[in-house]
């Protein structure tokens, strides 16, 4: 793999963005680069409206009396807040971006396997979406990104099956999304790329795609009693009908706990790339940190009951899910050892997708730690339900998979856009996430101990403080996610010319000039060397290690 | 692993810190224990996140880049360092399993001589019964140093009901009884919450709970009194809705005779003999007919909303009463 690829120069060369204009040539196009970009866009415009209603939660609780909006327009918030954010932004973004951006790259292929079916997905996660921005403005939805049962189908009369329809339409583009990525990474290898010479990143999606075509058709099921329910008063869930509201909640907790996985795999996938790079290191313990992506997709099927420690469940359940939920904690502080080793003796240097990946480690490791609190029973009756789990959760998908989604972002933008972003604002915003991101949310887990449950929209004054700070920390974080989406923009016109590896990056797609031709490569590349070879040169015969 | 001096202390010192408040009021015997396994596990989180930022910052600036001709040593894998974090985090983790799951295996199981008290949420309050027929809304009040077992269920959507003080929580579902208990340590009042979303008025669904000495309480419980008791409003009911005129005491109507039922196996026409308790009288009062009793003819109606949760407690209490004295009787 040679880095010094001869460049054409940019006005005359023919890449994936040049390679045809108007609005019919993105709509309908098939390569995998031009969808990864249409799924940022829409994605993109899902975070900004989940994150401008979490400005409002905040301002709200600034006053224990609610300062802002009626009980009723706060419970809409939260609502939507968290179904937008997890359905329609976390699920989709690491995945359908740079998923859909890197794997045939990074496995030197010219598409994904089925190219038409990755079109139709972003097709299905736009009507998906449509339905549920279509539910926001015509009165939101009252249930909680949970939907808990009967609340959601006897009692609440806001949009519900609307809402319902949307996620549930949207989770066929999560499965075709992770249909390609497995067939891809199956079938679609260069020469030469074997499985453990697989970017880490790689192993991350193939652990994320096998959870989501797995888990997702459950909650789609689970959402399609839910409306039967609604419409047809079929006894399902609620009692009154003859129903069981627990059934709901297992069912429900056996696609959304894994869904936290297919956020965070992802990520985790992100950060061994970076830190590889920014290092100058091969990543520490390669098959360990694979290995443990692939037992957090397996383990992380069989913990749902811990959601439901003082739900009901019998408390021999509860013993169970405990200890399960423990066993799928050591995956992931394999990877944060594993991780911290690869810095030493690196070349390490403090460029903005280095700074997340850093970010990323220290919050995704205050998250998990945070997370043995909820998987000890005797805490969990105290803490669960309350602040202390919403801080927990922040500190996992925030902290860790947008932290990440960030990095990537960053790590891949010159290849992505061909131009360069400027490296003093990139390296500002990323502080100023991470202050702004630890204000808002440890006060919480102070909040949480005290005893506020979440879901509040008035809460007892001497709880005041502690959401003061947390407000406080929001404006700063909202800041800070608002200078990327600036100089990013900025760039995509004015940023300098990217080269094809600006970073001296391993890996398939630097080997391609910035940005990629629509066939990523001339010719199908060979590879003769393990993932992240950035040692000593040194004979290929060696072999690789581990 | 006890250690309730630095228990104690470590309470103590994060009651005195000025300004933020820290900890929640410890007053119950439950909280103690829970109290011990949190900062447990805040010292280990603690100790983990302060060695890998640590680790971290260190290596960020030893191995800084100096130069872009830098050229690290190769990543050799190390099998002895890979075991030790793997096995170490797991031994950690066995440790905090058995702790946690024994303490929430003893917290979970009310004492025999507990006092009882019975809980119904609805939409967006909590009605309280005391046995001796007081009745409260968003207040409990109870005795210091006296078990009690609070038998909760709902009348529409899932609450939870949450003492923070006690760190006791449980949802409260609609259709089914769940029991919580606490003993109160010190006198004083309380917060409880609900902590189960459940709509428009979540958040004020809040109360407090009266923690008061023997005497007050007997007092108050006095003075609180309206003649009838739970199980007299039970009896009231029980002729009132007619079930005394097929569930007659020798057993010749045609229902069974519920005397003396409570606490033994009834066999149903299914095969199955499940104990008869609360939950198995609520179904019997709601959907008789999906627990058919052998020699008996499916006939009974359901008195599924036309009777309120209150009301179906104050029916069991009742039930529960027919055959107590010779119960008592026996045991003694």
């Amino acid at each position: 793999m040679s880095a010094a690829v001869a460049e054409a120069p940019p006005a005359t060369r023919v890449d994936y963005l040049n390679a045809d204009y108007g609005v019919k040539s993105w709509l309908l196009t098939k390569d995998h680069k031009r969808i990864a970009l249409l799924y940022l866009g829409s994605i993109t415009v899902m975070f900004f409206v989940g994150g401008a209603l979490a400005v409002l939660m905040r301002l709200h609780l600034i006053d224990p009396a609610g300062g802002l909006v009626q009980p009723d327009t706060y419970n809409k918030l939260f609502t939507m807040h968290g179904t937008i954010m997890i359905f329609f932004f976390l699920i989709p973004s690491i995945p359908a971006v740079l998923g859909n951006f890197l794997v045939p790259m990074m496995v030197g292929a010219k598409d994904l396997a089925f190219p038409r079916i990755n079109l139709l997905s972003w097709y299905i996660f736009i009507a998906g979406a449509t339905l549920a921005l279509y539910a926001l403005v015509a009165g939101g939805v009252d249930t909680g990104w949970t939907f808990y049962t009967p609340y959601s189908s006897t009692y609440s009369n806001t949009h519900v099956i609307t809402m319902a329809v949307g996620i549930f339409i949207a989770g066929f583009s999560s499965i075709l999304t992770g249909l390609n990525f497995i067939v891809t990474i199956h079938k679609m290898r260069a020469p030469g790329l074997t499985w453990f010479r697989l970017p880490l990143f790689l192993w991350a999606i193939y652990a994320t795609s096998l959870i989501m075509i797995l888990g997702t058709p459950v909650v789609a099921i689970t959402l399609l009693l839910v409306g039967l329910e609604k419409w047809l008063h079929v006894g399902i869930f609620d009692p009154a009908l003859g129903g069981d509201p627990l059934l709901f909640q297992h069912l429900f907790w056996f696609y959304s706990h894994p869904a936290v996985y297919i956020m965070v795999l992802p990520g985790m996938g992100v950060v061994s790339e970076v830190i590889a790079c920014f290092s100058r290191k091969r990543i520490f313990g390669y098959s360990f940190v694979a290995f443990s992506s692939m037992s957090i997709a397996v383990i992380g099927f069989l913990v749902w009951g811990h959601h439901m420690f003082v739900a009901g469940q019998s408390i021999y359940a509860g013993l169970i899910f405990s200890l399960l939920s423990f066993l799928v904690a050591i995956p992931s502080a394999i990877k944060v050892f594993n991780w911290t080793a690869t810095l030493y003796q690196g070349s390490i240097s403090y460029d903005a997708p280095m700074l997340y990946a850093l970010g990323f480690i220290g919050l995704f490791t205050m998250g998990g730690l945070t997370g043995l609190f909820l998987a000890s029973l005797a805490t969990d009756v105290h803490l669960s339900g309350t602040y202390f789990v919403v801080a927990h959760f922040h500190y996992i998908m925030v902290g860790g998979a947008v932290m990440a989604y960030m990095g990537g972002i960053h790590y891949w933008w010159p290849k992505i856009s061909g131009r360069m972003y400027p490296d003093m604002w990139a390296r500002l915003a990323a502080a100023i996430i991470f202050i702004g991101f630890n204000l808002t949310f440890f006060p919480q887990f102070m909040l949480g101990y005290l005893g506020m449950p979440r879901r509040y929209a008035t809460y007892p004054a001497e709880f005041q403080v502690l959401n003061v700070m947390s407000s406080a920390g929001a404006t700063i974080l909202g800041v800070g996610y608002l200078i990327p989406l600036i100089y990013l923009i900025w760039s995509m016109r004015y940023g300098p010319i990217a080269p094809a590896n600006p970073w001296r990056a391993k890996g398939l797609e630097w080997t391609t000039p910035s940005p990629p031709p629509t066939q990523n490569f001339d010719v199908t590349p060979v590879v003769t060397e393990e993932a992240y070879a950035y040692g000593p040169p040194r004979p290929a015969a060696e072999g690789a290690h581990d | 692993m006890s250690m309730p001096w630095l228990n104690s202390a470590l309470y103590a010192a994060l009651q005195t810190l000025p300004g933020i408040p820290i900890a929640p009021p410890r007053a119950s015997t439950v909280a103690e224990g829970v109290d011990e396994l949190y900062y447990f596990l805040t010292a280990i989180t603690l100790f983990f996140t302060i060695t890998i930022f640590t680790i971290i910052f260190y290596f960020m600036v030893r191995y800084r880049r100096r130069s872009k001709e830098d050229q690290p040593p190769e990543t050799v894998m190390n099998l002895r360092l890979e075991l030790t974090w793997t096995i170490v985090p797991t031994l950690l983790c066995v440790v905090i399993y058995v702790w946690s799951a024994s303490l929430y295996f003893r917290n979970s199981r009310p004492p025999n001589n507990a006092m009882e008290v019975f809980v119904v949420g609805k939409q967006w309050m909590w009605h309280i019964q005391h046995p001796e027929g007081v009745r409260e809304i968003n207040e409990l009040h109870v005795p210091v140093g006296v078990p009690v077992k609070l038998t909760m269920t709902s009348q529409d959507v899932i609450h939870d009901f949450y003492v923070p003080a006690f760190r006791i929580k449980h949802d409260v579902l609609p259709g089914r009884y769940f029991s919580i208990w606490f003993q109160a340590t010190k006198t004083g009042r309380f917060h409880f919450f609900c902590s189960q979303y459940c709509g428009t008025g979540h958040a004020a669904m809040i109360g407090w709970v009266e923690v008061m000495t023997a005497d007050d309480y007997a007092a108050w419980l006095a003075g609180g009194t309206r003649g009838e008791t739970m199980t007299q409003a039970g009896e009231r009911l029980f002729h009132q809705y007619g079930c005394s005129t097929c569930h007659l005491r020798d057993g010749t109507g045609r229902g069974p005779s519920l005397e003396g039922q409570f606490g033994k196996p009834q066999k149903l026409r299914d095969g199955q003999s499940p104990v008869v308790d609360e939950g198995f009288l609520r179904r019997a009062i709601t959907q008789p007919n999906s627990m058919p009793i052998p020699n008996y003819a499916p006939v009974m109606p359901s008195f599924q909303g036309q009777l309120n949760e209150e009301q179906i407690l104050q029916l069991i209490a009742y039930v529960k009463s027919l055959g107590e004295e010779e119960r008592k009787g026996k045991s003694k």
